[in-house]
């Protein structure tokens, strides 16, 4: 079974967009593409109650076919790691719930199997998790009050490079922050397998009240399609699978 | 904190409800929450009369992971790997949500860390063994255990025994590690890749025996490795125990036996020695500083070493 490349928008935020276009509207549109989007919205240390800023995490998360969870900092690396594999699963899942109805007709899922059944087929699903390859672009929201975070925000996204190169597939991510200085995203790490410790990755920004996540998100599709990740992937030995 | 992202609501089963299977029909009474994991919740079930382990989750997709290697386990004759599978079913809730669930054989036993408070430390050294015996097995099966941790651990009676009780982070080698708790994982201190290896499951062994000199952990600082060095130095005096540690740490040791050989020969050998422990205790008290106690462990140490290591040659040439 082919399942392509998996792709993934991953956005880390802490509050509410306040600029452009609707960022759910835009994640709509990104799943249409075939890019699912998650997010994680982080809080402050002292915060007890859910703002009402990151209710806007869920529906990005579910207009975006993706996940989302709202965390304290020091949960970040765990969560980081939890929702993109989650995500991984479930888009695999969708493909072998798609393959099933073909074969066993319109109202089969993997869930209405009994379980033996469907312990087999999700042998398959984590197979393909293990083998298939992953692209990550993580978006950084790096408003003001997102400074203090920066540095855990960095570690948890080393550990996920970690994580992710301990699977058979091929792992690549791309760092992007938001807003940038005159774009609406601005690229810090490009198309890269590893994240590495050595030089602190988010510059210091201008610190201005906007938070145009909408529009970065946007711009965050479009970096899909650049030539710099194509051209990439086929220098490499394994193929670029695109059909799913 | 664990990461809630599946769209079900998680639930939580009050004493008395009954969970009804929906394709096997087998009944489970609810007697007490055992504890909750990243993924689902174990209860303590009555069922015929008899006392099982239910857990229950949301995540039907991983929990079914771990069923598949409950089943793969009770394929390995010989050796118990793991509590054994006895149903797996779906539970429909009243707003007819599904939530999947596996049954399984109730261990009882106590953490170790309660136990070897009431029994000593020297306790640790046979049940350690006891323990490296599984992995090894669980190793030779082509898993890694991955959540090797002290709330993984009880300690069970007749005969007193180390086991693990929740295989949520087993995996098949060569993989990635499935579940991991960031004290116990080589990865969060950067001693290692999270790849599922043999050696994945002794760095977790040592960070085992470590939280029980440290029951609230430490954090890594700036230098990782150096950090837990430190730390086994300060707290872990036992020369034995302290070498084993540090060999464990610095991935001395490439599968489960070679540890427990190390363990089981140094151990001999100190214990056969007690003269000569005598006279090292008495020197290193006249002189009455903590100090003096590393070169007794130096020499503890090479001589463990030596031992070890004719073993193992031994074993290549026969």
């Amino acid at each position: 079974m082919k399942t392509g490349t998996i792709k993934q928008i991953l956005l880390i935020t802490d509050g509410c967009s306040n600029q452009g276009e609707d960022p759910s509207h835009v994640a709509t549109l990104i799943a249409e593409q075939g890019i699912t989007v998650n997010v994680i919205g982080v809080l402050e240390d002292d915060q007890r109650e859910q703002p009402v800023g990151l209710q806007e995490v869920e529906e990005i998360a579910s207009c975006g076919q993706g996940i989302s969870q709202i965390v304290y900092p020091q949960a970040l690396s765990q969560t980081v790691q939890t929702v993109t594999k989650q995500a991984m699963s479930e888009t695999l899942q969708g493909v072998v719930n798609k393959e099933l109805k073909q074969i066993l007709g319109e109202k089969q899922t993997i869930e209405e199997l009994p379980p033996e059944q469907r312990g087999e087929i999700m042998e398959v699903v984590d197979d393909l998790g293990e083998t298939s390859d992953l692209e990550v672009l993580v978006l950084v929201d790096t408003s003001a009050s997102m400074t203090s975070k920066l540095p855990t925000v960095q570690e948890a996204l080393m550990d996920l490079s970690v994580s992710m190169n301990a699977r058979m597939g091929r792992s690549r991510f791309a760092v992007y922050q938001f807003p940038g200085r005159k774009e609406s995203i601005h690229s810090l790490i490009d198309w890269t397998s590893q994240i590495d410790s050595i030089s602190t990755i988010f510059s210091k920004l201008s610190s201005s009240g906007i938070t145009p996540t909408g529009p970065a998100l946007k711009e965050a599709m479009y970096e899909f399609a650049k030539p710099s990740l194509r051209r990439r992937s086929h220098t490499d030995d394994s193929p670029d699978i695109e059909e799913a | 904190m664990t990461p809630q992202t599946s769209k079900k609501p998680n639930i939580d089963l009050p004493k008395g409800t009954m969970i009804k299977g929906k394709w096997h029909h087998q009944t489970y009474r609810v007697i007490e929450r055992l504890g909750a994991g990243a993924i689902g919740t174990v209860y303590l079930c009555e069922s015929s009369q008899k006392k099982v382990a239910l857990k229950l989750s949301n995540h039907s997709h991983s929990l079914t992971s771990e069923v598949n290697v409950l089943r793969a386990f009770k394929q390995v004759q010989g050796h118990s790997l793991g509590p054994a599978l006895l149903d797996v079913d779906d539970f429909v809730t009243n707003n007819n949500c599904i939530y999947t669930f596996y049954v399984m054989e109730y261990l009882s036993g106590e953490p170790l860390h309660d136990f070897i408070k009431k029994r000593g430390m020297e306790w640790i050294y046979s049940l350690l063994i006891g323990l490296l015996n599984d992995l090894q097995a669980l190793h030779e099966n082509g898993y890694v255990f991955g959540d090797l941790k002290l709330d993984n651990l009880l300690v069970t009676h007749k005969p007193t025994r180390l086991k693990w009780v929740d295989v949520g982070g087993t995996t098949q080698q060569g993989r990635l590690i499935k579940e991991y708790t960031e004290f116990y994982d080589r990865g969060y201190w950067h001693m290692g890749s999270r790849k599922a290896e043999p050696s994945y499951d002794l760095f977790a062994l040592a960070m085992v025996v470590i939280r029980l000199f440290y029951p609230n952990g430490f954090l890594k600082r700036n230098d990782p490795k150096k950090t837990i060095q430190q730390k086994v130095y300060q707290n872990i005096r036992e020369p034995l125990l302290q070498a084993f540690v540090m060999q464990l740490l610095q991935g001395k040791f490439h599968q489960a036996k070679e540890a427990k050989q190390f363990l089981l020969q140094s151990y001999l050998q100190q214990s056969k020695q007690p003269s000569q422990r005598k006279k090292q205790k008495q020197r290193s008290s006249q002189q009455n500083t903590s100090e003096t106690e590393y070169p007794v462990f130096e020499i503890v140490s090479i001589f463990s070493v030596g031992g070890f290591l004719s073993i193992y040659v031994a074993i290549f040439l026969f």
